[in-house]
C-alpha cells in the first residue's frame, strides 16, 4: 500500500514539475543575453525595479543564441537579443529578424556605434590587446604590430583563441583591412611558428602565468579580472601601434527582434543600458568601455571615445562577414 | 509480409505490449536528431560537401578521437577494477565511505576538473607555489586523458561493484572446493562474470570520450566534439558540424555492433534451488598497505584535488550576496535532474528486459538505438529538439518537460548498462515461477524481478542524475527562459574568469550529488 501510495506521489510531483511553463508566470519581456549572467543580472535587477516590468533572460553564448534564434524564427519567444559581439548580431540581422530601432534612439551615440540598417546598437566596447609575461618579456622588444610575431624570436612563444569571436572579429578586420592573401599568410606564419591554440581568453592568460607561453592576443578586460583575485598577477598588457588590426575595438549590442509583442518595453531596457549611470556601472564594474561620451569616469578609466584612434578604422557592420574568415581558418587548418 | 518482417529481425518471441511501446517510441525519438543532421548535411551542394568530409584534419581527428577513447578505457579499467574490488570483496575499514567516493567524481564537471589540473601544475601552478615543486602543465593527450580517467572511472566502478556484489558466492565455493586457487578463481571463475558489467561500463566510458568537450577543449586536444563545438561555436553554418557529427555517429554504431557481438549468448542468473547467499569478505592481509595507498591517491586526485581547487577559487573573494543565485540555481538543477533521472531509469527498464528476456534482432537494435542518443553531440540533439518541437508541438518548446524529456532521452545509454546487468543476474525462472502462480506478465515482472534489479536501478538513477546536474549545451538551447542551473552557472563564471564567483555554484553540485548519492546507497544499506 505505502508503496502504491508513494508512487502515485512521485507521479504527481512529476507531472506538476513539468507541466508548469516558466513563462506563464508573468508579464514580462524576454532577453536572449549572449554576454554572460555576470555582466548583466545587476543591470537587470535594477530594471526590473525602476520599470516594474519583469524580465526573463536566457542566457548562452551569443553564437549558440544566434543559431537558436534562426532555428525558431518567427516563433520566436525573444524580445531583444543582447549579444557579445558585433557578428553575431549581423548573423540574426542577416536572418532578417531584427527590427529598425527608433532614430531618435540610434541618435544618441556616435554613428560607427550602431549598425547602418540601424537594426543593432552598440551596448559597451572592448579592445584587443597584446597580453604579455612580466618575467619574461623584455617590454623594449615588443612588436609594433601583430604581423611581427611571425617573427623567429617569438616561436612557440604566442596564443591564441581561433575558435574565439572576438579574435575572428579581429580576423575578419584583419582581411578587410590587408586583404585576404595577407592574412591567410599571417596565419599560416604564425601556425609554423608555433602559435598556441586555447579554448577561450581566460585561459590564455593562465597559460602565460603557468609558464606555456609568454604572449597571447586577447581581449582587454580579462587582465583586470585576474588582478582582482590577485594583485601580483604576472601579466601586463598593451596595444600595438596606432591603426594595427590587432587592436579592433569591436562592440557588444543588442537589437529588437521583429517579431516581439513588447516594442515598447523593449525599447525601455535599450534606453536604459544607454543610460549615463548604467553606462558608468559597465566601465567601474566588468571594466569594459562605455559607448557614452561625455561620461565622468574614475581617473584610470577610459571611454570607448578615447581608444578610438588605436582601433584601425572600420565599419562595425562589415564585421558580421564572418564566413569568408571562417574560410581562412579552416584553410589554415586552424578550425 | 509479416512473417518476413519477423524473419528479417529474427523475431519468435514479442515482448508484451507495455514493455515494447516504450521502447519503440524512445527507439524513434531518439533517431529523430539523426535524421535533423542528416537534413542539414544535405543541405549543402555536393561538391562542398565532399569537400568537407574528406578532408585530412578528419583522419587526425579520427585518430586523437580513438586514441584518447581506447586510453581512457585502459586507465579507467586499472582504476575501477581494484577499487570495486577493494571496497566490495575486502575488509578495508570504512568502505560505504570509500563507496561514496567512488561515485562522487562524476559529479565533478569536466571543465572543472580540467581547471583543477591545469592550476596545479605549471610554474604559477599551486603546487610550484605551495611546495615550490615544479611539474611540466599538463595539456593535450596526457592531460586530457589523465582528466577524464579521473571523473569518468565511476562509471566502470559501480558496474563492476553492482556486478561483484550481486555474483553468487556458491560459485566461488564450488570451484574452491574443486582445487582452484583464489588467483584462479578470481581469474577463471569471477573475471568472466564481471563481463557485461565491463562491457556496459565501458561502452559507457567510450561514448563518452567521444562526446566530451569540457576537458578536451581545456586540454587542448583535437578531438571529433572539440571539433564539432568549434563549428557551432563559430560558425553560422551548420553543414560541417552536421557531418563530423554524422561521422562521430558512425564511429558510434561500430562501437555499439561490437559491444553486441561481444554480449551474444552471455548469461549469469542463479540456477537451481536455496536462496542467494552473501559473499564472505577477504581480509586484506599482506595487501593492506598497496590497497590503502591506492585508495588513498585516487581520492586524493579525483576528488580531492578539484574539491580544494574550488575552496581555493572560493576563500578569494565569498560575497553572501550570492546565496540567494545559489538557491535559485540549485532548485532550478534538481527540478529537472531528479524528474529526468527517474524518466531515463523507468524508459531503461523495457528496454534492457526486451533486449535480456526477449532477445531478437529488433529488441536488441531498440536497445542499441538508446546509445545513438548519447552520442549525438548535445548541441546537435538540443537543435534538433528546437526543430522538431516547433515544428510538431510548439507548446512544448521551452517547457520543463522538454528539458526533462531531452535529459531522459541523452543520459538513457548511461541508465541501460546497469540495468541490463541487474536483469542479467535475476533468474527468469523466479518470474516464471510467479506467473504459474497466476500472476498476470506485468504482475510477475514486478513481484519476481524488479526487486532484484534494485541496485541496477538506483545505480542508474544516479548515473543520470549527476550527468545531467553537469550538463551544459542541452540546459543552454531547451531549458525554459528565464531558468538556470548551477553548471550553466559555473561555466559562464569560468569563462569570464570569474572563478571566485563561480566556485559556489560548483561546490553545490558536489554537495548535492553528494547528498542524492548517499541517499541512495543508505536505502541499499538499510536493507543490509
Amino acid at each position: 500500500m505505502t508503496r502504491k501510495f508513494s508512487i502515485t506521489i512521485t507521479c504527481i510531483t512529476l507531472i506538476l514539475l513539468t507541466v508548469l511553463p516558466y513563462t506563464l508566470l508573468s508579464q514580462s519581456l524576454t532577453v536572449y543575453s549572449g554576454r554572460s549572467r555576470a555582466l548583466v543580472e545587476p543591470l537587470i535587477q535594477k530594471f526590473e525595479e525602476e520599470h516594474n516590468i519583469r524580465i526573463n533572460v536566457r542566457y548562452g553564448s551569443s553564437t549558440q543564441l544566434a543559431v537558436a534564434l534562426l532555428e525558431e524564427g518567427s516563433r520566436s519567444p525573444a524580445d531583444v537579443f543582447w549579444a557579445q559581439d558585433a557578428g553575431a548580431l549581423g548573423a540574426v540581422h542577416r536572418g532578417g529578424m531584427f527590427q529598425e530601432l527608433p532614430p531618435v534612439l540610434l541618435s544618441t551615440l556616435p554613428g560607427q556605434f550602431h549598425n547602418s540598417d540601424g537594426t543593432w546598437i552598440a551596448t559597451s566596447g572592448r579592445a584587443r590587446v597584446m597580453a604579455y609575461s612580466i618575467p619574461r618579456v623584455d617590454t623594449t622588444a615588443l612588436p609594433e604590430t601583430v604581423f611581427a610575431l611571425t617573427d623567429s624570436q617569438w616561436q612557440g612563444r604566442v596564443g591564441w583563441a581561433p575558435s574565439n569571436g572576438s579574435f575572428q572579429s579581429f580576423l575578419t578586420s584583419m582581411r578587410l583591412l590587408e586583404g585576404e592573401d595577407a592574412t591567410l599568410q599571417w596565419l599560416n606564419g604564425m601556425k609554423d611558428n608555433g602559435a598556441q591554440s586555447y579554448i577561450n581568453n581566460s585561459a590564455l592568460l593562465q597559460a602565460i602565468a603557468a609558464g606555456e607561453i609568454d604572449i597571447a592576443l586577447t581581449n582587454h578586460y580579462y587582465l583586470f579580472r585576474f588582478r582582482e583575485a590577485d594583485s601580483q598577477f604576472p601579466v601586463e598588457q598593451t596595444f600595438f601601434r596606432a591603426g594595427d588590426p590587432g587592436n579592433l575595438v569591436n562592440v557588444a549590442g543588442i537589437g529588437m527582434l521583429s517579431t516581439t509583442d513588447s516594442r515598447d518595453e523593449a525599447l525601455d531596457f535599450i534606453r536604459y543600458l544607454l543610460e549615463q549611470e548604467n553606462q558608468r556601472w559597465v566601465t567601474e564594474e566588468v571594466y569594459e568601455y562605455p559607448v557614452r561620451i561625455n561620461l565622468d569616469l574614475t581617473p584610470g578609466r577610459s571611454s570607448l571615445q578615447d581608444i578610438q584612434d588605436l582601433s584601425p578604422e572600420l565599419d562595425l557592420d562589415e564585421l558580421s562577414d564572418l564566413d569568408g574568415t571562417l574560410n581562412l581558418l579552416r584553410r589554415a587548418g586552424l578550425l | 509480409m509479416l512473417t518476413k518482417i519477423k524473419d528479417i529481425f529474427r523475431i519468435d518471441n514479442l515482448p508484451a505490449w507495455y514493455f515494447l511501446t516504450p521502447a519503440i517510441l524512445v527507439g524513434v525519438s531518439v533517431l529523430v536528431p539523426l535524421l535533423y543532421l542528416i537534413v542539414r548535411a544535405f543541405d549543402a551542394d555536393p561538391d562542398l560537401s565532399m569537400e568537407l568530409v574528406f578532408r585530412r584534419r578528419n583522419l587526425e581527428l579520427l585518430y586523437n578521437t580513438l586514441l584518447l577513447a581506447v586510453s581512457t578505457l585502459l586507465v579507467g579499467t586499472l582504476l575501477a577494477l581494484p577499487m570495486a574490488w577493494i571496497t566490495t570483496r575486502t575488509n578495508i575499514p570504512g568502505r560505504k565511505a570509500l563507496t561514496l567516493l567512488g561515485v562522487l567524481p562524476l559529479a565533478i564537471p569536466g571543465y572543472v576538473m580540467a581547471y583543477a589540473l591545469l592550476g596545479f601544475t605549471g610554474a604559477n601552478g599551486t603546487l610550484a607555489q605551495l611546495f615550490g615543486i615544479e611539474l611540466p602543465r599538463l595539456s593535450g593527450f596526457t592531460g586530457a586523458l589523465t582528466a577524464i580517467s579521473l571523473y569518468t572511472y565511476p562509471y566502470l566502478y559501480l558496474n563492476f561493484r553492482s556486478a561483484l556484489s550481486g555474483i553468487d558466492p556458491s560459485l566461488e565455493e564450488v570451484s574452491r572446493s574443486m582445487g582452484y586457487r583464489p588467483r584462479a578463481v578470481f581469474f577463471r571463475v569471477i573475471l568472466p562474470q564481471l563481463r557485461p558489467a565491463y562491457y556496459a561500463g565501458a561502452l559507457i566510458i567510450f561514448l563518452y570520450v567521444l562526446g566530451d568537450f569540457g576537458a578536451v577543449s581545456l586540454m587542448r586536444f583535437e578531438t571529433f566534439s572539440y571539433a564539432i563545438y568549434l563549428q557551432y561555436a563559430a560558425a553560422y553554418d551548420r553543414v560541417y558540424a552536421a557531418w563530423l557529427a554524422l561521422m562521430l555517429l558512425a564511429l558510434t554504431s561500430t562501437a555499439l555492433v561490437v559491444e553486441y557481438r561481444l554480449l551474444r549468448g552471455l548469461f549469469f542468473h542463479r540456477i537451481g534451488m536455496g536462496s542467494e547467499k552473501k559473499a564472505s569478505m577477504i581480509p586484506l592481509g599482506p595487501w593492506k598497505w598497496p590497497a590503502y595507498i591506492f585508495v588513498t591517491v585516487l581520492v586524493l586526485l579525483s576528488i580531492v584535488l578539484p574539491l580544494s581547487t574550488i575552496i581555493y577559487w572560493m576563500i578569494d573573494a565569498f560575497d553572501p550576496q550570492q546565496l540567494t543565485g545559489l538557491r535559485r540555481a540549485l532548485t532550478g538543477s534538481v527540478s529537472a535532474s531528479a524528474p529526468a533521472a527517474l524518466l531515463a531509469t523507468a524508459l531503461a527498464i523495457p528496454l534492457a528486459y526486451n533486449g535480456v528476456r526477449h532477445p531478437s534482432r529488433f529488441t536488441r537494435g531498440l536497445e542499441r538505438i538508446a546509445y545513438l542518443g548519447y552520442a549525438t553531440p548535445p548541441l546537435a540533439f538540443a537543435l534538433a529538439l528546437i526543430f522538431f518541437t516547433l515544428g510538431s508541438v510548439p507548446i512544448l518548446y521551452q517547457t520543463l518537460t522538454l528539458l526533462i524529456v531531452a535529459y531522459a532521452l541523452h543520459f538513457l545509454a548511461e541508465a541501460i548498462g546497469p540495468v541490463r546487468s541487474s536483469l542479467y543476474q535475476a533468474s527468469p525462472r523466479l518470474e516464471e515461477a510467479a506467473r504459474s502462480l497466476g500472476y498476470g506478465r506485468l504482475k510477475a515482472f514486478f513481484l519476481a524481478t524488479f526487486p532484484v534489479m534494485r541496485n541496477g536501478l538506483i545505480v542508474s538513477a544516479a548515473f543520470v542524475f549527476m550527468s545531467a546536474m553537469k550538463e551544459l549545451p542541452i540546459t543552454f538551447l531547451l531549458a525554459p527562459v528565464g531558468y538556470e542551473t548551477l553548471a550553466v552557472n559555473v561555466w559562464s563564471y569560468t569563462a569570464e574568469a570569474m572563478f571566485a564567483e563561480a566556485a559556489p555554484y560548483a561546490l553545490v553540485i558536489l554537495l548535492f550529488s553528494t547528498l542524492f548519492v548517499g541517499l541512495l546507497f543508505a536505502k541499499e544499506w538499510a536493507q543490509r
